[in-house]
């Protein structure tokens, strides 16, 4: 699995020609550090801004560090129109909807495709991709119509649906995927043993899942969770707003001038979530980012 | 897997049906919709007049939309070779399990995980000609004389979200690329060191042959996004400055949700979606070829 062959200090090399090989390991480091400074200081800028106080984070021209440590920005946030709880807890719970609804549909929809010989299931298979073909910014306003007449706007349970939409082929996906890999095996001691096909799924096969489970749920959590568009036009009462609005609508403010210390505030506390969940689940995101758009 | 009984015909659709209903119900009927709507002059406040192909018509003489269609072409296109080099080059840095590497990949791969409206507010702060540390930063190292206003010229505003997407996305190519890398037969990698082979002989005969149905469907991914593009450029530009970095999302959104022009914005959604169906058929294609291998 590794590929120290490719890297220029590769050991044979190093062997016979020690200098030119160190120098350029030095140069390599150099280079992966200068990377490291760059992808992440625009996080770690936009971290010590929202610590600034509100004045010196609207200072112009502006100052890289914050001259006084401050949570001033941050209490802006926390009592922002209905207040960051009632965001935070928008976007919650339409992730949480959305994750429910991903793992409720998926993992039966994979256990169905993946254990049972059914006839024409590679039709229903690729009907069931078929929302990957369809940009769901396309069918966003005969949905929203849709949605308008069912009393469905302005729900979170109306904007979970949407994400999950766009969640539902790459879990579906991975479902059947993980599904498969179970050896037979273990699926026949069940059925001597007696188990119904629902026992066998509940105890037997979701067990055996779990890391696909957990990438379902991670992509769903993060993509609901960032999701712009669709809360856009979905969620029109700015006590429904989701965390992505709602960090317009502090740029835009009261009197048009932007409170940039209260956006960076909102920002971070936008992204910590993603990160943090990320962080935790490295592993799972890596490989099922690797089997959605590769395999 | 012949051994299913009859019953197993019906017990298996049973678990299928909940995925098939909700498919149907809420992607395939509004497509429908989606096409019927696009044959009338549906407004949010009425009409639905039947016109056939009227919509169609207009769009051919649509300026403001071959405008962002083709702005949307352009981001396409600079953007995507600019993801995909950068991406190899870093997954050539970091392939290896060195700690240091290791930390490279996660700092760079964390902003695919942040969303784009976080990431556009973040870098519309950086760039702003008042307070932007960018702004800053560059006249600092002398490298501009005066902040830039990055958001009165639309050349600026293209390349300020060209910046801030690459920064975005940068870390998914090159983790695909990464996984490439690492799937390489290590043995292969030795024989070219021992016949000799440098390491840009290494990288240009052996890594990227063998990576490029990988870079290919990655290409495609990433294509696919920026044809799609549009958090970006509502919160950095806001279609602006006059309205020449709308992108072809944008003016369905403007069309549909902004002028209520629901007919009219369901024939836009049609058209984009056929020409998203040219680049997803291939991605599928490709995908469908390695699976055959």
């Amino acid at each position: 699995m590794t590929s120290a062959v490719l890297s220029p200090e590769a050991p044979a090399m190093v062997a016979r020609r020690p200098r030119p090989q160190a120098r350029a390991a030095y140069l390599i480091d150099a280079i992966s550090i200068a990377v490291i400074a760059i992808m992440g200081a625009p996080i770690v800028l936009s971290a010590l801004a929202s610590v600034k106080t509100a004045a010196d984070a609207s200072a112009a021209p502006p100052h890289y560090l914050p001259t006084t440590l401050s949570f001033e920005n941050y209490a802006k946030v926390i009592r922002f129109q209905a207040g960051l709880a009632t965001y935070v807890g928008n976007s919650a719970l339409v992730a949480a909807i959305a994750i429910a609804a991903c793992l409720a549909i998926a993992a039966p929809a994979g256990y169905g495709l993946a254990r049972f010989a059914i006839r024409g299931k590679e039709v229903a298979f690729l009907i069931l991709l078929a929302p990957i073909m369809i940009p769901y910014q396309a069918i966003l306003t005969p949905l929203y119509l849709d949605f308008a007449r069912v009393g469905l706007v302005n729900t979170h349970l109306g904007l979970a649906i949407v994400h999950t939409i766009l969640q539902l082929p790459f879990s579906i996906f991975l479902m059947r995927t993980s599904f498969e890999a179970i050896p037979r095996e273990i699926e026949e001691a069940a059925v001597i043993d007696g188990c119904s096909t629902w026992q066998r799924l509940t105890r037997v096969f979701l067990p055996l899942t779990m890391p696909g489970l957990v990438t379902v749920a991670l992509f769903a959590f993060i993509n609901s969770w960032n999701e712009f568009l669709a809360a856009l036009i979905f969620m029109n009462h700015d006590t429904l707003f989701t965390v992505p609005i709602l960090l317009v609508s502090v740029r835009a403010g009261k009197f048009g001038a932007v409170d940039w210390g209260a956006l960076q505030a909102s920002v971070i506390v936008s992204i910590i979530p993603c990160l943090a969940v990320y962080l935790a689940l490295q592993r799972y995101y890596i490989s099922g980012l690797l089997s959605g758009a590769v395999k | 897997m012949k051994r299913t009984q009859p019953s197993g015909q019906w017990q298996g659709w049973l678990y299928v049906a909940p995925a098939l209903i909700f498919v149907g119900v809420f992607v395939l009927i509004p497509l429908c919709q989606l096409v019927a709507m696009s044959t009338t002059d549906r407004s949010l406040l009425g009409g639905g007049r039947f016109i056939g192909l009227g919509n169609y018509t207009k769009i051919w003489n649509d300026a403001g939309f071959w405008r962002a269609l083709m702005f949307t072409v352009k981001y396409t296109i600079v953007l995507t070779p600019i993801l995909m080099v950068l991406g190899f080059a870093l997954a050539l840095l970091t392939a290896d399990k060195t700690p240091l590497k290791r930390l490279t990949r996660t700092i760079v791969f964390l902003p695919v995980v942040i969303g784009l409206s976080s990431s556009s507010l973040l870098w519309f702060w950086l760039f702003d000609e008042q307070v932007g540390l960018l702004n800053k930063l560059m006249t600092d190292l002398r490298v501009i004389a005066q902040p830039m206003v990055w958001f009165v010229s639309a050349d600026l505003a293209f390349w300020a979200v060209v910046i801030s997407i690459t920064w975005k996305v940068l870390g998914f190519g090159m983790v695909l690329f990464i996984a490439s890398i690492q799937s390489i037969d290590r043995e292969i990698m030795e024989a070219a060191v021992v016949d000799g082979a440098g390491y840009w002989i290494r990288v240009f005969r052996i890594v990227l042959p063998l990576s490029r149905r990988i870079i290919l469907l990655t290409t495609l991914v990433s294509a696919i996004g920026s044809m799609l593009a549009f958090d970006q450029f509502y919160i950095m530009t806001s279609g602006g400055p006059r309205g020449q970095t709308f992108t072809a999302v944008y003016w369905i959104y403007q069309n549909s949700f902004v002028s209520f022009k629901l007919g009219y914005g369901a024939a836009l959604s049609i058209v984009l979606t056929l020409i998203i169906l040219v680049f997803s058929t291939l991605q599928i294609a490709l995908t469908a070829r390695s699976e055959a291998r």
